[in-house]
């Protein structure tokens, strides 16, 4: 990259908002995927949608790769910079432009955080649906380019269910805007086929969200099982009931052992699984639906069941379970975390075999996951500082995808493709289908400029590829520059 | 017309003529009235795998609707979407390429909220399947969500797969009087509406109830302590979702709207649906389309398609390009 380039890029912005020094870059080398890191030429802290515009296409006329990046929470790797390219961070286009409660939507730049907007809509009685594990730092811009999910998809659906504008500048530099403030549509679904593009197609500067009225009431029952397959029943028996819970959870014993840990949740004792179930809705239809719900659990044979009797139980029994993530990190140095589906009635199954797997290799494996609709998320943990040992875990990752695969599911449920899991995209499509999408991300991006060695397998890795911290770093007696 | 009995066959006429067009049941006509050799997917039919437990079902693009609806019903699930023209014969191909919801739209979603993958023959006549079986799934580009509304005009729609939900054990409805203001204050409401459209004839509001029995009687009396109105009957539903209110060889235009537009105008018959989010208008013929001041589709009469349409940007046509490179299907403008 020659330096003119780099001095063209930076005469778009003051000298403060465009980071070059070793010390700066290096909070951006990895995102939530902490085994990757590269370190961008520099990166572009844009103010405005005018100044994405603006890198952009002088990007595009350099030929040069960008990364966009929100808060870098990625667990695929979605925001792993290029070397030979640099990172447009997106945190500081963070205004809410348009709050309308009669419509029920905001229209948001992409930097906002998530939770910021059900914040925003509270008042109206409002919330913004979709919910990822780390919405108090995460961004919609974030959410939109890997179509994020969450602990209430089946009934709710992920972020592209709730996305009803984009206006966005493509990686060619053009400037596009569909859809808007109508929750419907004529003509093809442009806002959704850009949800979920991981970066390939170019940057979301604005977004507009549709927002849903609060739910009044909640019921949530925590209940303990003996075995993990009780658990599994359990929701089975939920969802034959004809009941469609918002959220439908489970925790196994050694996610139960980090939550307790982290963030002293209390759970029933000798459990090996706890199912969290939530319904919501009028008060008047839970009041209903709570007795069924009761009976069903009742007759799951659970060691306990502890209904919240109060919206401080509710919160307490949501952030064990949200915490549940980065709780594991008491257990264990490094871990991955994986997102591979499987058809709901294949869940017991797939966690025996992940459970033979994790057993067989000797890498142990937490379980958290989002029962209700099949996405597993088994946490690998291993010790970076061993060697081989992120290798063994990364093997043990892949094993247990081609696994969900093979039981007709998918490589993933909410956190996209990304760096991690671009070797398997293969085993889900066809060379063909991967040609088409190919084609697709040409068409927005014919130059491949925009993320670059995500989503897709094999050749255009241009950088990335550092696997880990040097031992000496991650023991805190080195440290780069 | 060509009519192929199995996706191997859908594949060969795709690439049997220059240009083509899938049809189905033909009940949103204007759709595929354009210049090209019509594929008919009358024989691609049947639901080929539906477990109730996965909340999914996947059908051949010819099938029914009403067969779907019958069979979810069987096991107590539903397509909440409710899709319109199911009496008139609409195929689930249709349904996805027309992009068009009913009032059950309100609540959880459009089409394009319920499709979860697709197998389609591009333009190059490959047989291709992109989203996924499951109800959950991130992996790869949304093209199934793309296919919701694109008219046939970037692949033959196969077969689909869907998800579904319990049907609610009841449902109830209220006729109301009201406007604009009603509608908006009733969407953000406690009470959790089901649909929530304005009558044609009328100009009533429609509110659709949907849960347990009892809880509903309970927030109807509510609502009817705040609007003036009644309990009424579920069939206005079907009335709707058939078009039975439209004229019959007029002009049918579906608009996407905001409650701020849903003020009439003399001549016209509306069903204003999904919470002031739809139009539906219907015209005696053309004539009057000068009045017509929102952006519109054409469903059926002797109009063009596109209502004041959005100039195109470059990205629909390179988009186009990778699907359909030898301009197989007719462009969205034809």
């Amino acid at each position: 990259m020659p330096a003119a380039a780099l001095q063209r890029l930076a005469a778009l912005l003051p000298p403060e908002r465009f980071l070059t020094r070793p010390v700066e870059l290096a909070a951006y080398e990895s995102d939530g995927l902490t085994a990757y890191r590269a370190r961008p030429l520099a990166v572009a802290v844009p103010e405005t949608a005018d100044e994405v515009i603006a890198l952009v296409r002088l990007c595009h006329e350099l030929r040069l790769p960008f990364v966009a990046r929100g808060s870098g929470t990625s667990l695929s790797g979605g925001s792993l910079p290029v070397t030979d390219g640099i990172v447009i961070t997106l945190n500081r286009l963070n205004r809410i432009l348009k709050l309308d409660p009669a419509q029920r939507i905001a229209v948001v730049e992409p930097g906002v955080i998530n939770t910021q907007v059900t914040t925003a809509a509270a008042p109206h009685g409002l919330h913004y649906a979709p919910d990822p594990s780390s919405q108090s730092v995460c961004t919609i811009g974030g959410n939109v380019a890997f179509n994020s999910g969450g602990a209430h998809c089946l009934k709710y659906g992920m972020t592209s269910n709730h996305v009803l504008g984009i206006k966005a500048v493509l990686a060619t530099g053009e400037v596009v805007e569909w859809g808007g403030a109508s929750r419907e549509h004529i003509g093809p679904d442009w806002c959704g086929l850009f949800t979920g593009n991981e970066g390939l197609f170019g940057i979301a500067l604005e977004i507009t969200l549709q927002l849903l009225p609060r739910a009044e009431c909640f019921h949530t029952v925590l209940a303990g099982y003996r075995t993990l397959e009780q658990a599994g029943d359990a929701v089975s028996a939920v969802i034959a009931s004809g009941l469609l819970p918002g959220a439908l959870e489970i925790m196994d014993a050694l996610a139960l052992e980090a939550a307790v840990a982290a963030v002293h949740a209390e759970y029933p004792p000798g459990c090996e699984a706890v199912l969290i179930v939530e319904l919501e809705g009028p008060r008047e239809t839970v009041a209903v639906e709570r007795e069924r719900l009761d009976q069903i659990i009742d007759a799951s044979e659970p060691v306990e069941a502890r209904p919240a009797r109060d919206a401080e139980e509710r919160a307490a029994i949501w952030k064990g379970r949200k915490s549940a993530f980065s709780a594991v990190g008491r257990l264990s140095p490094d871990f991955i975390v994986q997102d591979g589906v499987v058809p709901r009635r294949r869940l017991g199954e797939a966690l025996r075999r992940i459970g033979e797997m994790s057993r067989e290799v000797g890498i142990r494996v937490a379980n958290v996951f989002h029962a209700g609709d099949g996405n597993l998320h088994p946490l690998i943990l291993f010790d970076g500082r061993e060697a081989g040992a992120l290798e063994r875990a990364e093997s043990l990752a892949g094993r247990i995808l081609k696994m969900c695969v093979e039981m007709g599911g998918s490589l993933t449920g909410e956190h996209g493709i990304g760096v991690e899991k671009r070797d398997y995209l293969p085993d889900m499509f066809s060379a063909d289908e991967i040609g088409l999408m190919q084609r697709v991300r040409a068409a927005f991006d014919p130059l491949g400029i925009a993320n670059p060695g995500k989503m897709f397998p094999g050749t255009e890795a241009p950088a990335l590829l550092q696997h880990g911290l040097h031992p000496l770093e991650k023991a805190g007696i080195i440290s780069r520059e | 017309m060509i009519t192929p009995s199995s996706l191997a066959e859908l594949r060969e006429a795709v690439l049997s003529a220059p240009r083509v067009i899938a049809v189905g049941a033909q009940t949103k006509p204007r759709l595929a009235a354009v210049d090209a050799v019509k594929i008919s997917t009358r024989l691609l039919r049947g639901i080929t795998e539906y477990d109730p437990s996965e909340f999914t079902f996947t059908a051949l693009a010819g099938t029914p609707v009403s067969e779907i609806i019958a069979a979810l019903g069987e096991r107590g699930q539903y397509l909440p979407f409710d899709p319109m023209l199911v009496d008139a014969g609409s195929t689930l191909g249709g349904v996805v390429a027309s992009g068009l919801s009913g009032p059950g739209r309100f609540r959880y979603g459009g089409v394009r909220d319920f499709i979860l993958g697709v197998r389609f023959v591009d333009g190059a006549g490959r047989l291709l399947r992109m989203g996924g079986k499951v109800v959950k799934n991130a992996a790869g580009f949304d093209l199934p969500k793309f296919f919701a509304g694109s008219l046939g005009r970037f692949g033959v729609l196969g077969e689909m797969t869907f998800k579904v939900f319990p049907r609610p054990a009841s449902t109830l409805t209220l006729e109301v009087a009201g406007d604009a203001g009603t509608i908006t204050e009733a969407a953000r409401s406690r009470w959790e509406l089901d649909a929530l459209d304005v009558l044609p004839d009328s100009g009533q509001v429609v509110m659709r109830l949907a849960g347990p029995a009892p809880a509903l009687q309970i927030i109807a009396r509510e609502i009817l302590a705040k609007f003036p109105g009644r309990i009424s009957s579920d069939e206005c539903w079907s009335n709707l979702r058939e078009f039975r209110w439209a004229h019959l060889d007029g002009v049918l235009l579906k608009a996407a709207i905001t409650p701020d537009q849903m003020a009439p105008l003399p001549g016209h018959r509306r069903h204003i649906s999904a919470g002031g989010n739809v139009a539906f208008i219907s015209l005696p013929d053309a004539t009057a389309l000068d009045s017509i001041n929102l952006k519109a589709m054409t469903l059926r009469g002797d109009a063009p398609l596109w209502i004041r349409p959005r100039l195109p940007n470059a990205i629909t046509k390179d988009v186009k390009n990778a699907l359909d490179p030898d301009g197989r299907f007719p462009n969205l403008d034809d």
